[in-house]
């Protein structure tokens, strides 16, 4: 039995051990805010935070994750609004929208532990991600705006 | 009215408060209330298959064309808002089902503002026209006096108002007028067209909300995975699903029909896995053991469809346009030029890999599905299930990209060919693998291309041999040359103003399945015309894009119809226009500043999808051949716009979306199968390559014409250009890769 916590609730699994989180995320809690993009942790669509890191939920097996604390789009700021999701809509960032979940995930895993990057660090850090729509340039606007730097 | 419009809201609800829009212009529901002599709504009032109210004024707005990112689903609802006079707070966005009475919903070809503005301008100013009549009738005052204005109508003379929500129930009873009457607004009145609005799906996409092809969740449902044939119409000789089956939560391994050529839309067949979740179907689809009989498209190999391509493009092709005599031209030149460029496969890869949701029963099939082309859906499901079109509906989900890939719905196909065959309701979930190796791919081609100039210079000759699959290939295996609508993207329509021309197509066969992708025929044919335009300059000694202005020739209005190629009504191709944007974007990126060292300016331009674009891009090269672009430049004209942020931001991604297939982006074959299959060895641009983007918009009055497709054509062979004048050597395949070889040659 697999013991954690997801957006502030407790639950428990006891399937397939191989499982990615992903889809127990998906598929048995329907929190269909994280996205497959890839399944190999090559694009990050599926990001969320395991213990506050940004983790690629497609490449994580749940018989690893007992007693993490897990933390989805759903859950980023429960019942208000992070500091990247105001920036976003300032920025009019999305376009088809689906990568968008785990770049805000992705961001606000980087903003917790650098809260003012420069450019270089916004792009290391964001390397990971993919937009195929192309919404680099007002990412990288969001993210410095939400750190408080010129946008 | 306060207590009126609660008894009505009452009513609305117990109906479940579920909407049925319709083309209800005649038998609209409504009721007198006993004592009253205002009628009252009990059904909404849908004065326009675009638009219904309910009993609180609350306009509902449908979005017929598809969202993918473009903002459609904000831009046309905005444009029938505006006409209407709509408070934009009081409006919901509904989208529509495939059906065919809102007419076209095929999102594709950058088209939707183009073809829709008009349409919904007139349901706006139809229903604003109304509720003034409403006002009017209820004051016993010529509606002449009444005047709309942010949801409420206002009696001029004497400042009396009344909000939407009271007159919704008069002007339900009112006939719809002529268009001959109504009033369009002039632009100077626009409230939402031409600013920049907010997307109505920014919350939902920040916040994990909206429905995408794969959230949609019914009771019941089973999660479905399928193993197609590697190599287009290859087929199961036999398979063990006996591994799969151990996987807990696997439910059942079924076969699916076989397909047959012609492609079409239609599902590949294979072996599907029905599991409980996902993961269990995607898992042991892996663990099937399937012997495949590959079929006659085995034998695909890029490497010598690309040299056999080559091969052709050096010999004479069919002529599909001519003027003068070129071959006289090029045999008496004092110089003459000759290149050949290749492109290869492109897959769409939007981020969003296909999925759908399909539920047969015994009488009725609902299918959830991110189609760009809803209504094309209905008729696969009356061959599949047999049923009526009434007992089929197609719901459109949000697409997570599409490019052109989700037009083709073979995916939809499979989701209800297993609801159907399994009894419950499915979601179909592609993987990437899948994704990549069963794309419609954007198709390979080869140009050769050849030019006369006289001793000073002058252009006399322009020849354009090109060899590509087409796109007819996927409904007509026998096509072995490219259509109109594919050689009209640059090639056949080539705005040079030089005496003697000569275009021509050989024959290619095609071996996978060929679809459209974002800006189609115009990559390649933008890569061979922007590059060669570029190659000529330097030949005679020419700034480029000054060289480009004067192949350009002086502003005239050009007509292909003589070659086959359809004029657009009230859209001729103006060369002034595209002049313009050459100048606009020549001046925005400072062409001809001092470039540091390494560093190198590129410029091309396209017509396409009835818009005008140019680029400038600066690219920077270091010693050991490796590039980054710091800067693009992009003007765009593409007459009039709803939503100048979409338009840049479509422009944007575009800029992205070309150096994607510019530097990384190549799908191959070997043996007929894709070699690529994730985002390890199908690259697409990462922030880290993302240039600083400025993207210059005309302000233009011209009808409006395409915004999503053609930012695209004009960035390969900027690059390429930019390359050149970095390095001086020139690079005619894509894509260019990371790294560049500079050694001389």
């Amino acid at each position: 039995m697999i013991n954690m916590t997801i957006n502030g609730e407790n639950t428990q699994f006891d399937g397939d051990g191989d499982m990615p989180l992903l889809w127990y995320l998906r598929d048995l809690l329907t929190l269909t805010g994280t996205k497959y993009g890839c399944g190999k942790g090559l694009c990050g669509a599926c990001t969320v935070h395991l213990n506050g890191a940004a983790i690629r939920s497609c490449s994580v097996a749940m018989d690893r994750l007992d007693g993490a604390v897990i933390t989805t789009i759903e859950g980023l700021a429960a019942g208000g609004e992070h500091p990247l999701q105001i920036a976003w809509a300032e920025h009019n960032v999305p376009q088809c929208g689906y990568c968008q979940s785990g770049q805000i995930m992705q961001a606000a895993s980087l903003l917790a532990e650098n809260p003012s990057p420069d450019d270089q660090e916004i792009d290391d850090a964001m390397s990971g991600m993919i937009c195929r729509c192309g919404t680099y340039q007002r990412i990288r606007a969001a993210i410095k705006s939400a750190a408080g730097g010129e946008s | 009215m306060s207590a009126i419009r609660q008894v009505n809201r009452r009513d609305f609800l117990k109906t479940g408060g579920v909407f049925v829009v319709g083309i209800s212009l005649f038998g609209c529901g409504k009721e007198k209330v006993p004592g009253m002599t205002k009628s009252v709504l009990t059904e909404p009032w849908s004065p326009d298959v675009y638009v219904s109210f309910d009993s609180e004024g609350t306009a509902f707005i449908i979005s017929h064309r598809s969202e993918m990112g473009q903002g459609i689903r904000t831009g046309l609802p905005a444009v029938l808002a505006d006409e209407m006079e709509a408070d934009w707070e009081r409006v919901e966005i509904v989208q529509a089902t495939g059906d065919a009475k809102y007419g076209n919903q095929n999102t594709d070809g950058s088209w939707s503002v183009r073809g829709f503005m008009q349409p919904m301008r007139e349901a706006g100013a139809t229903v604003r026209l109304m509720l003034e009549q409403s006002a009017a009738q209820q004051w016993g005052v010529d509606v002449a006096e009444c005047k709309a204005s942010l949801h409420t109508v206002v009696h001029q003379p004497s400042g009396r108002s009344l909000d939407y929500a009271e007159l919704v129930a008069g002007a339900s009873e009112l006939p719809v007028p002529g268009l001959e009457l109504l009033q369009l607004k002039s632009p100077d009145q626009f409230r939402y067209i031409g600013k920049p609005l907010p997307i109505v799906d920014m919350h939902d996409m920040t916040h994990g909300g909206g429905m995408y092809g794969a959230d949609t969740r019914l009771p019941g449902m089973k999660f479905a995975a399928i193993a197609r044939p590697p190599v287009v119409f290859g087929k199961v000789k036999s398979y063990d699903a006996a591994r799969a089956l151990a996987v807990a939560g696997v439910e059942q391994v079924v076969e699916m029909p076989a397909a047959e050529a012609p492609a079409m839309f239609k599902s590949q067949g294979g072996i599907a896995v029905i599991a409980s979740n996902s993961w269990a179907a995607l898992k042991a689809r892996d663990l099937l053991e399937i012997e495949w009989d590959d079929g006659s498209n085995a034998n695909y190999n890029s490497d010598s469809y690309k040299q056999a391509l080559l091969e052709t493009v050096r010999q004479p092709g069919n002529v599909l346009r001519q003027q003068g005599d070129v071959g006289q031209a090029l045999e008496t030149a004092e110089q003459k030029l000759e290149a050949e460029y290749y492109a290869p496969h492109l897959a769409h890869a939007s981020m969003e890999p296909p999925a759908c949701v399909a539920s047969v029963t015994a009488d009725f099939c609902e299918i959830w599905a991110p189609s760009q082309d809803p209504q094309s859906l209905i008729p696969m499901a009356e061959a599949v299930t047999g049923f009526k079109k009434e007992q089929i509906r197609i719901n459109v989900t949000l697409l997570g990209g599409a490019f052109g890939r989700k037009s083709k719905c073979d995916f939809a196909e499979e989701a209800v060919v297993l609801s159907r065959m399994i009894g419950a309701p499915v979601l179909v979930q592609w993987s990437r693998e899948d994704d990549i190796r069963h794309d419609y791919f954007h198709t390979v081609s080869a140009q050769h291309l050849s030019a006369s100039l006289t001793a000073d210079g002058a252009v006399t000759g322009w020849r354009h041999r090109l060899a590509y699959p087409s796109i007819m290939s996927t409904f007509d295996p026998a096509v072995k040359s490219p259509a109109a609508f594919e050689t009209g993207l640059g090639a056949l329509n080539v705005p040079y103003d030089i005496e003697n021309l000569s275009i021509e197509v050989g024959e290619a066969e095609s071996r996978v399945r060929i679809g459209w992708l974002r800006s189609v025929c115009n990559i390649f044919q933008s890569f061979g015309v922007n590059s060669f335009s570029d190659e000529i300059a330097f030949a005679r000694n020419k700034d480029p894009k000054d060289n480009l202005l004067e192949l350009l020739g002086p502003d005239r209005a050009l007509d292909f119809t003589d070659v086959g190629l359809e004029a657009t009504e009230n859209y001729p191709f103006e060369t002034g226009r595209l002049r313009s944007v050459i100048e606009l974007v020549a001046d925005k990126a400072g062409w001809g500043r001092p470039m540091p060292d390494g560093h190198g300016l590129g410029i091309a331009a396209q017509y396409s999808f009835l818009s005008y674009v140019a680029a400038v891009v600066e690219v920077a090269v270091e010693a050991d051949g490796s590039w980054t672009v710091p800067r693009v430049d992009l003007a765009i004209d593409c007459g009039q716009y709803v939503n100048p942020d979409r338009v840049k931001s479509q422009q944007e991604g575009a800029v992205v979306f070309g150096l994607s297939l510019a530097r990384d982006s190549e799908i191959t074959a070997r043996n007929g199968r894709i070699v690529q299959g994730n985002f390890n060895n199908y690259r697409v641009l990462r922030i880290g390559m993302t240039p600083q983007t400025h993207i210059h918009l005309v302000d233009s009055k011209a009808p409006p014409a395409g915004v999503g497709e053609p930012g695209v054509p004009p960035i390969a062979p900027a690059v390429a250009n930019a390359l050149f004048a970095a390095t001086g050597k020139r690079f005619r395949e894509l894509p260019l890769g990371g790294k560049l070889d500079l050694a001389e040659t």
